[in-house]
Parts: structure tokens; C-alpha cells; sequence
């Protein structure tokens, strides 16, 4: 877009071709006229975001084009993006009607502005402070609690939720501070008990039992300051400073609630037994970090929890247990186990929280996820119910209550659609310029190993070109080798002192090279490759595809490198499919085999998620490089879908830009004849290649991969 | 006071190294060490076992020979190799050597560091043989019954490829440190670092805030080494927070994002 001022003629112009205003009769004259009362950065700015929200909701880029001009002064351009890009998020996921009410938050926005001076806020986003207040929260102590994004600020004792844009504060580093009072306040009411009381039937018994939560809030809140002045002194100040820049301070009659809540020995018994007299006083204004209690949310989670870890502590106490008397056999008494009693004592002192275990008055060390465990259930009760420290008989648990449930992935279409056990991707949509957040739903399936005689047939078929790649492989492997003439080493190089005192005694100078080490030469490779199992491939290209990996599979386990195999295929958005065929963990074994010979044509060729999914498993493997491999037989594609044509390639093109960022080296086979027109774009010039004849796939892919690994 | 140089095995420890017994650790190296018994220490990185290990080597009055185990640290950097002096060859002792030459304590700390054929040359030292083996010159060097050995890991470096070996781990008497409890360390950072008892607490309970975050993105939490340098600094009239972030979160992370975690519990506490 050309950066100058517009008349609103030619606003109304753009407006009116984006907005498509012919069919919909938007009228777009008065937003016209006040963008062209803007400056030219301005009207760029937002006519920009108008065509890029356009490309996914017309409504959403209509409502975000009014509203703009009114915000454009006041709001901070980051903010604003961030803004309209949760409307579009929520139009995502939640549909037109949700994304709506967003954009109708702006409205408040501006009837925030108004009782403050005009000036320009700078808010945080839930997105930017997320990884650093999720490890602060982490390093406070007690349970692991996770950060999430919810309208609410509350916390159900597993999860914080956080807002997803704060801008109380004219500058973002006041606003995060008011976010890091908000996390600390929510993590002191798991930490010091709050919802250790059954907070919904302690208010039942008042008229107004909203508004008795309501003033328990107040004298928790109370409480929890005071127990973070104490423990977290430097946030304490900073939580006052926002208190006082805000105006809020403690109402007429509070005074004395506050001094009985401040000793350390206060807890939420002490806060129940003052509410029957704060409930006589009147509505306490909250504070700007306070929060809302839900005690509804917590009963949900505590319900979630509370089976799930008695089972699990007690199978790991007997686990423990079983240790302890295989110590002891190798002693003299051998003891029967059974009459052996855990005892758990905790010290919470002064901010602390030490966990004792000890096994007939013996102390013993639990392990991390023990110690994890047990401090959540000292959390919820205050101490660790005897019951708790039983340890568990043979099959007393079944194994659903103890590790994490995983949902059958092919149930997803038996039954009713759910996405337990899936992870998602975000994908690039190139009208928007942005990614759409976990927009992919992905799993990891098994391909159903064949047992024939695949493999063996292969092998026999190929039987010349199989000899000749093992010998190629072969002679790649780099092996340890003596190095001569070195500054430094193991050993004298006799040659060398020969000849250098030869040197010497001739009057030349001497070398200092006079020994020999021992070099040792690592090939440090991880490659993954990934394999188009989309419908296409059906007959001879799959054929070719399975022929190609067995040969494959035979040349890497002659070099050493270590290698995962894994398809793609899908069909939508909703069921993207990664099929395992070997993981890096997994010998090439016959089962492994059985796998490659039942890779059979799926669906459809949405990539972008493969590559991401595959970055991320290179990502966790230790290796000097890592490449990413990509058999495919044309271009991205999805079933009734915007991923066919540009859309696709942009994403795919942006997902291997982020492989690329990640230290992933993509590299792209393909048969597609036509791939000359995107592939280009997509890998780079010379990361790909074509391949003329589908038959030439099995002799030319391990070749290929010894091309570009060494 | 000048730099002097000084041979290894003169390297003898005059005055008392502070040292604070986490527990009964003192009298089980004097027992394996009467019995000439090998000893590994194993636990996480600034917790004192080097301290440790000066320490016995002062009360049982034996030079201490530290051999700082590296990826590129061979047999012969340990044993000694022949070195070309005016045209001839000479042999020179590596430090194992000399410590089993001369009856001190020979530390190989971080041991699973160092290559997979340095073992070979440990291995007959550490049983009842207590032998080195010198390939190159044809000789067994027999240890005389002051010699010790002492080698150190860190259990938290979870790599499959730093392990120790069963047959390596089975020849030692085993030591386990860890960060000691929090009054004790209180006492160690204040006497280390001469901060009042205030500071030392405040300093420990930012150390357990970062040592909660071990696993979820950070190897390893602050070391109290880490909290007596912090400690130094704000002694020297560095601000706290300030302090802090030079002395601990830099040394425990590079990655931007936790960094800024850490400096928010930094701040909180102060």
C-alpha cells in the first residue's frame, strides 16, 4: 500500500471492493471520512488490518474498520493488533457472534478513556508475559500450577487464569506488574490454604451468598497481603505503589480484619469467623490485582485430582517400599514388609515447605515426582492424610487412575468427535498475515504392521543396488583415525622427530609437530523422513514410496545415523494424521518392516502440520544435524478446503521457514512434475528435486540422502 | 601475595578450609581412606564437594591433586606421555601418576566427562589390586597406602551418553551430596560471604525458588557456590536484585525468558 494521505473518496473506494458493500450495504461513507481525517500511517495501518481481517469475516473486518478510527489515538498500535487478532481468533474457534462481542469490548475501552486523561497505553499481552510469569509462579514453591488465558481472573488450584491483554497502567511495565500481583495473589491461595474450607457452603448460610463470597474475597485478599509482605517483600512494595497510584486503599472499618489476618498463624478458619461481622459492612471495592474466587471451579478440580493422586502416592510408597527391602535382603533380616508404616511430617514455616518422609522412623529421600505429590496433597489438606500413606496392595489401582488417560485416536470418528490426547499446530493463513492458533489437530497413529514377505522381495529385486548402497554407505561411515604430525597428542611421531632433528642438526628450523593423536570422528545425523500417504500415492507411487524406504532403512543401518520414518495424511483441519512407521528409539526390526510394507494411501496432503510436529520431535533429539525429508508426489492440498492452492503453500512454505529457524535442514522428493512451479518457493532452490519416473524413486532417494548429508 | 608455582604434589592444604558436615560424610571418607578404599561424590555442581575434598585433604594431611575431567581428556593426560626435549625423549608423569607416586589424593572431578579409555587405566587402581598400569613404559606402578582416589559426578546431567559404568560405580565407596538444608546453608552463605543472617536467608529462599524451576527449563537451580559470589557482591555495596542477576540468573541460563523469571523472583524477594 502506497504510504499517503487518502481523500475518503478513495477510502470508501477500498472499503467498498474489500467489504464487499455491493451485496452486504454496509455503508461505509462516515468510516470513510473519519479514516481520511487521519494521519497517513494511520489510515495505512488500519485500512492494512481491513483487508487482512476481510480475507476471514467480512463482519469482523466491517466492526474492526468502524471502531478503529476512535482507538487509533489512544490505543497502542501493539495492542490493537493484538486486539483484532483475538477477534479473529475467537471467530476461529467460537464463530461470528463471539468474535463480536470482542470487538464490542472496545466500546468499554473508550468509556475507560474518557474518565482518564487522553494518552496513549501501552498494555502486555497475555502472550508475552505468559513464559516468564509461568516460571516465576513455578519458582514460588508448592504446586506445579500452569498459566492459562481465561476471561476471569481466577484459579482453580491447577491452573491461573490470567486476562488476555491488561492495560489498567499507562506504561507496560506497570501493567505487568499488576499481572505478577495478580499470578502471586492466586498462587497465595493455593499456597496458604484458601479453599482448604468448602468456600460455596460457608456463604450458603448468609442471604446474600454472592455477596458474602464477595467479602471473603476481601478478607482472604487481606489475609494473602500480608503473607506475601512477608515471604516476597519487593513485590509487596510494588503492589502497594499500584494500590496508591489507583487510588484504593483499605475501606473505613477493615482495619482491624486486616491486623487479625496478618499474623503468620492466620488462616482461612480465621477469615470465616470475621465474615459473619464484614458482611455487615459495605461492599468492598476489589483491588486492582484481586482477582474473583470460584469455588465452583476448584471443587471441579479437586474432585479431578484427589483419587488420582491417593492412588498414585500409594503405588509409589509401595514402590519405594519394595526398594527399601530389596536393600535390606542383602543384611541379615530380612523382615516381612507388611508390618512397615509411612509417616510424612511437613514443615511449612516462614514460607518454606519441607517434606519429611520416614519409614519406621528411618528418613528416606522420596524422589522429585513423590516429593511433587505429596506437597499438592498437603496443599489440599493441610497435611498428609494417614490413609494417604498406605502403600498400595498388588492391583489394587488400575492403571487409568495412575497415569495420564489416553484417548483411542480412532475413536475420534466412532463416536463423538472429542480432542483428548491430541496436540495442535497453528497454521499460516496468508490473507491475514497471522497464524491461526491451534488450528491443527493432530495425532500420532500406529500404521497397522503386514507381515508379507515384502522386505524379503525387495531385497531380492534390488539385489545389485542393494549391494552397491551398502558399500556407498559404507565407505561414508568416518571412522577413527590416527592423526600424524600434530602439536599435541598421545604419542611421539617418530618420522616426524626424525626428520625435525634431521632439521635441526642442518641449521633450519624445527617443527614443533612431532606427535600423533588419536582422532575420533562422530557423524552426528538425526533425519526424519516424512512420507506422503495421501490418496494419490495410491498403486505404483506407493509401491515406489515402500521400495524406497526399505533400501533406505538398509543404507542408514550400515552408516550408523539415527533415523525416524514417519506418514502424513488427513482430511481437514480436525484430522490431521501423523502415522508412526519407526521412531528414532526403535531398532530397524522385523516389526518395523512389517510397518513399512503397511503404509497405505489415506487421505489428503495438508503438510504444514507434519513439518511442525516432525520440527518439534528433531527438536528433542540431540544430534549435530538434523534433517528433514520429504517424499511427496505434489502439492499441498485438503479436502473442500482453503489449504488447496496458495494458502497451502504459503503455510507450508512458512512451517518449513520455522524448521529452518529451529536448525531443521528440510530437504524435498517429489514426482510431481509440475512442483518446478512451488517448490522453489517453498524449500529453496536447491533443496528439492524432481524425479522424472516414479520407478526411479527406490534407487534414487538413498543416493540423495548420501548427496546432502555429506 | 605473588602467584607462585607450585608441583602438584606439593600442593598441601596449611590452613583450615571452612566446611559445614551436611552429615556423617567426614567420618565415612576417613574410614574408606584408612581402609584405602576408592570414594565417589557424586551430586550437583557448586555444593561443596570440592570444598569437600580440600577439606579431608587437610585433616588427613595429604597433597591434593585436582584433575578437572574434560571430553578430550585422555589416559595418557592422566598417566603421562614421552615428550621430545633437545632431540631426545623423555618421559613425564601425568598427574595420576604422580599422586600414586607419592601417596596424595588424586580428585577427578566430574569424571563422566572424560573419554571412555581413561576408565581403563582407573579401574585396577580402584579395586584391591590399587595398581596403575603403564602401558607406554612397561611398568605397574604400585600405590603406596597413602594414595586415594576420589572421583566426582553429577547424577542431574540426564544424557545417556554421561553415565557412569556399573563396573566403574560398583569399585567406590559412594558419597551423596546435595544442597545443604536451609539453615546450614544460611550459616555457609553468611560465613562465606560476610552478609548479616537477614540477607544469608533471603539469599537461601531465592536459591529454593530458582532450584524449584530445575526441569522445567532450567538444568540445574543456584548453587550455593552461586549464592556466597551473590552474596560477595552485595557485601561489596551491589544492590541485591542486582546483584543477583550478575551473580546467579546469568550464570544459571541464557535463555531470555527465564531470565526475566528469575529477575521477577529476585526482585519479589528483596
Amino acid at each position: 500500500m502506497a504510504s499517503h494521505l487518502r481523500s475518503a473518496a478513495e477510502i470508501t473506494e477500498l472499503l467498498e471492493s474489500w467489504l464487499e458493500a455491493d451485496f452486504s450495504f454496509r455503508k461505509v461513507g462516515p468510516t470513510a471520512e473519519k479514516l481520511a481525517t487521519l494521519a497517513a500511517e494511520d489510515q495505512d495501518f488500519i485500512l492494512d488490518w481491513v483487508r487482512r481481517v476481510a480475507s476471514s469475516n467480512l463482519e469482523v473486518a466491517w466492526q474492526f474498520a468502524r471502531r478503529a478510527p476512535a482507538l487509533v489515538g489512544s490505543m497502542d498500535r501493539r495492542l490493537m493488533e493484538a486486539w483484532v487478532l483475538g477477534a479473529c481468533d475467537v471467530y476461529d474457534r467460537q464463530g461470528l457472534r463471539h468474535a463480536l462481542t470482542v470487538m464490542e469490548e472496545a466500546d468499554q475501552w473508550v468509556g475507560n478513556l474518557a474518565s482518564r486523561q487522553l494518552e496513549m497505553t501501552a498494555g502486555v499481552l497475555f502472550d508475552e508475559i505468559a513464559g516468564v510469569l509461568g516460571n516465576f509462579v513455578r519458582g514460588l514453591s508448592g504446586r506445579r500450577l500452569t498459566l492459562e488465558q481465561g476471561k476471569h481472573i481466577h484459579t482453580d488450584t491447577d491452573k491461573l487464569y490470567l486476562p488476555g491483554v491488561l492495560a489498567r497502567f499507562p506504561s507496560a511495565e506497570d501493567n505487568f506488574k499488576l499481572a505478577k500481583a495478580m499470578a502471586t495473589l492466586l498462587w497465595a491461595q493455593t499456597r496458604h490454604g484458601t479453599f482448604r474450607a468448602d468456600l460455596a457452603v460457608a456463604c450458603a448460610g448468609f442471604p446474600d451468598p454472592a455477596r458474602a463470597l464477595g467479602q471473603l474475597h476481601a478478607l482472604e485478599t487481606l489475609r494473602l497481603s500480608a503473607r506475601i509482605a512477608e515471604e516476597l517483600p519487593g513485590l509487596h512494595r510494588d503492589m502497594e505503589r499500584l494500590k496508591r497510584e489507583l487510588g484504593e486503599g483499605l475501606p473505613a472499618g477493615w482495619e482491624r480484619f486486616a491486623e487479625r489476618l496478618s499474623t503468620p498463624e492466620a488462616n482461612i478458619e480465621d477469615s470465616l469467623i470475621l465474615l459473619g461481622d464484614a458482611y455487615q459492612l459495605p461492599d468492598f471495592i476489589p483491588w486492582c490485582y484481586q482477582g474473583e474466587l470460584r469455588p465452583d471451579a476448584v471443587a471441579a478440580a479437586f474432585a479431578a485430582r484427589r483419587e488420582k493422586e491417593k492412588a498414585r502416592l500409594r503405588v509409589k510408597l509401595a514402590e519405594l517400599l519394595d526398594e527399601q527391602s530389596r536393600h535390606r535382603e542383602t543384611g541379615a533380616s530380612a523382615e516381612p514388609p507388611d508390618d512397615k508404616t509411612f509417616e510424612a511430617e511437613v514443615d511449612d514455616e516462614d514460607g518454606r515447605l519441607d517434606l519429611e518422609l520416614t519409614l519406621d522412623g528411618q528418613p528416606i529421600a522420596p524422589p522429585e515426582d513423590v516429593k511433587q505429590l505429596m506437597t499438592s496433597i498437603y496443599l489440599d489438606f493441610g497435611d498428609i492424610p494417614p490413609e494417604y500413606l498406605v502403600p498400595a496392595g498388588d492391583g489394587e489401582y488400575d492403571a487409568s487412575l495412575l497415569g495420564e488417560q489416553r484417548a483411542d485416536p480412532d475413536a475420534v470418528w466412532q463416536g463423538t468427535y472429542h480432542e483428548e490426547g491430541a496436540s495442535f499446530y497453528p497454521e499460516w493463513d496468508m490473507g491475514r498475515q497471522h497464524y491461526r492458533k491451534n488450528w491443527c489437530v493432530m495425532r500420532e497413529k500406529d500404521v497397522t504392521p503386514v507381515f508379507d514377505g515384502f522386505h524379503r522381495e525387495t531385497l531380492e529385486k534390488h539385489a545389485g543396488l542393494v549391494k552397491h548402497l551398502r558399500r556407498a554407505f559404507e565407505a561414508m561411515r568416518d571412522e577413527n583415525r590416527l592423526l600424524k604430525r600434530q602439536a599435541y597428542g598421545d604419542d611421539v611421531d617418530i618420522d616426524a622427530l626424525v626428520e625435525a632433528i634431521a632439521d635441526a642438526r642442518d641449521g633450519s628450523e624445527m617443527s614443533d609437530r612431532l606427535f600423533v593423536r588419536t582422532h575420533r570422528a562422530e557423524r552426528n545425523i538425526a533425519v526424519v523422513f516424512m512420507v506422503d500417504m495421501s490418496g494419490s500415492t495410491k498403486g505404483w507411487i506407493n509401491e515406489a514410496e515402500r521400495e524406497a524406504l526399505v533400501l533406505l532403512c538398509e543404507a542408514l543401518e550400515r552408516l550408523g545415523d539415527r533415523y525416524a520414518i514417519y506418514g502424513f495424511s488427513g482430511i481437514t483441519r480436525k484430522r490431521c494424521e501423523l502415522f508412526r512407521v519407526k521412531t528414532f528409539d526403535e531398532p530397524y526390526n522385523d516389526e518395523v518392516k512389517a510397518r513399512i510394507s503397511g503404509i497405505r494411501a489415506q487421505e489428503y496432503t495438508r503438510m504444514g502440520f507434519a513439518i511442525r510436529h516432525l520440527t518439534d520431535l528433531l527438536k528433542k533429539v540431540e544430534a549435530r544435524t538434523k534433517v528433514l525429508v520429504t517424499l511427496s508426489d505434489g502439492r499441498p492440498d485438503d479436502y473442500f478446503d482453503v489449504y488447496r492452492g496458495q494458502y497451502g503453500i504459503e503455510d507450508t512454505r512458512m512451517a518449513l521457514l520455522e524448521a529452518r529457524r529451529a536448525g531443521v535442514h528440510p530437504f524435498c522428493v517429489t514426482i510431481d512434475r509440475e512442483a518446478r512451479d512451488y517448490l522453489p518457493h517453498m524449500y529453496g532452490a536447491a533443496r528439492y528435486v524432481i524425479l522424472d519416473d516414479v520407478a526411479e524413486l527406490p534407487f534414487k532417494v538413498s543416493d540423495i540422502y548420501r548427496r546432502i548429508t555429506t | 601475595m605473588d602467584a607462585h608455582a607450585l608441583a602438584p604434589e606439593e600442593h598441601f592444604i596449611r590452613n583450615e578450609p571452612y566446611y559445614q558436615p551436611i552429615g556423617n560424610e567426614i567420618a565415612i571418607f576417613e574410614a574408606a581412606y584408612r581402609h584405602r578404599l576408592p570414594v565417589l561424590l557424586k551430586g550437583p555442581t557448586g555444593c561443596g564437594k570440592t570444598r569437600f575434598m580440600e577439606y579431608m585433604a587437610w585433616r588427613l594431611k595429604r597433597p591434593l591433586i585436582t584433575v578437572s575431567c574434560h571430553d578430550d581428556l585422555t589416559a595418557s593426560d592422566l598417566v603421562g606421555r614421552y615428550l621430545v626435549k633437545a632431540g631426545e625423549t623423555v618421559w613425564v608423569d601425568g598427574p595420576l601418576t604422580r599422586a600414586v607416586r607419592v601417596g596424595g589424593i588424586c580428585y577427578l572431578d566430574e569424571i563422566v566427562e572424560a573419554r571412555k579409555d581413561t576408565m581403563v587405566v582407573i579401574h585396577p587402581l580402584a579395586d584391591d589390586r590399587r595398581t596403575l598400569p603403564m602401558e607406554k613404559l612397561g611398568q605397574l606402578l604400585e600405590a603406596s597406602d597413602d594414595f586415594c582416589l576420589a572421583i566426582s559426578y553429577n547424577p542431574g546431567y540426564q544424557s545417556v551418553l554421561k553415565d557412569l559404568k556399573q563396573s566403574t560405580r560398583q569399585r567406590f565407596v559412594a558419597l551423596e551430596f546435595d544442597y545443604p538444608a536451609a539453615e546450614l546453608e544460611r550459616k555457609i552463605v553468611a560465613n562465606e560471604s560476610g552478609v548479616d543472617p537477614t540477607m544469608a536467608d533471603k539469599l537461601v529462599k531465592f536459591a529454593r525458588m530458582t532450584r524449584n524451576l530445575k526441569g522445567s527449563g532450567l538444568e540445574e537451580g543456584a548453587s550455593t557456590r552461586l549464592l556466597v559470589h551473590a552474596g560477595k557482591l552485595i557485601n561489596g555495596g551491589i544492590d541485591p536484585v542486582t546483584a543477583c542477576r550478575s551473580a546467579v540468573a546469568q550464570a544459571v541460563t541464557d535463555d531470555a525468558d527465564m531470565l526475566a523469571a528469575i529477575q521477577e523472583l529476585s526482585s519479589s524477594v528483596f
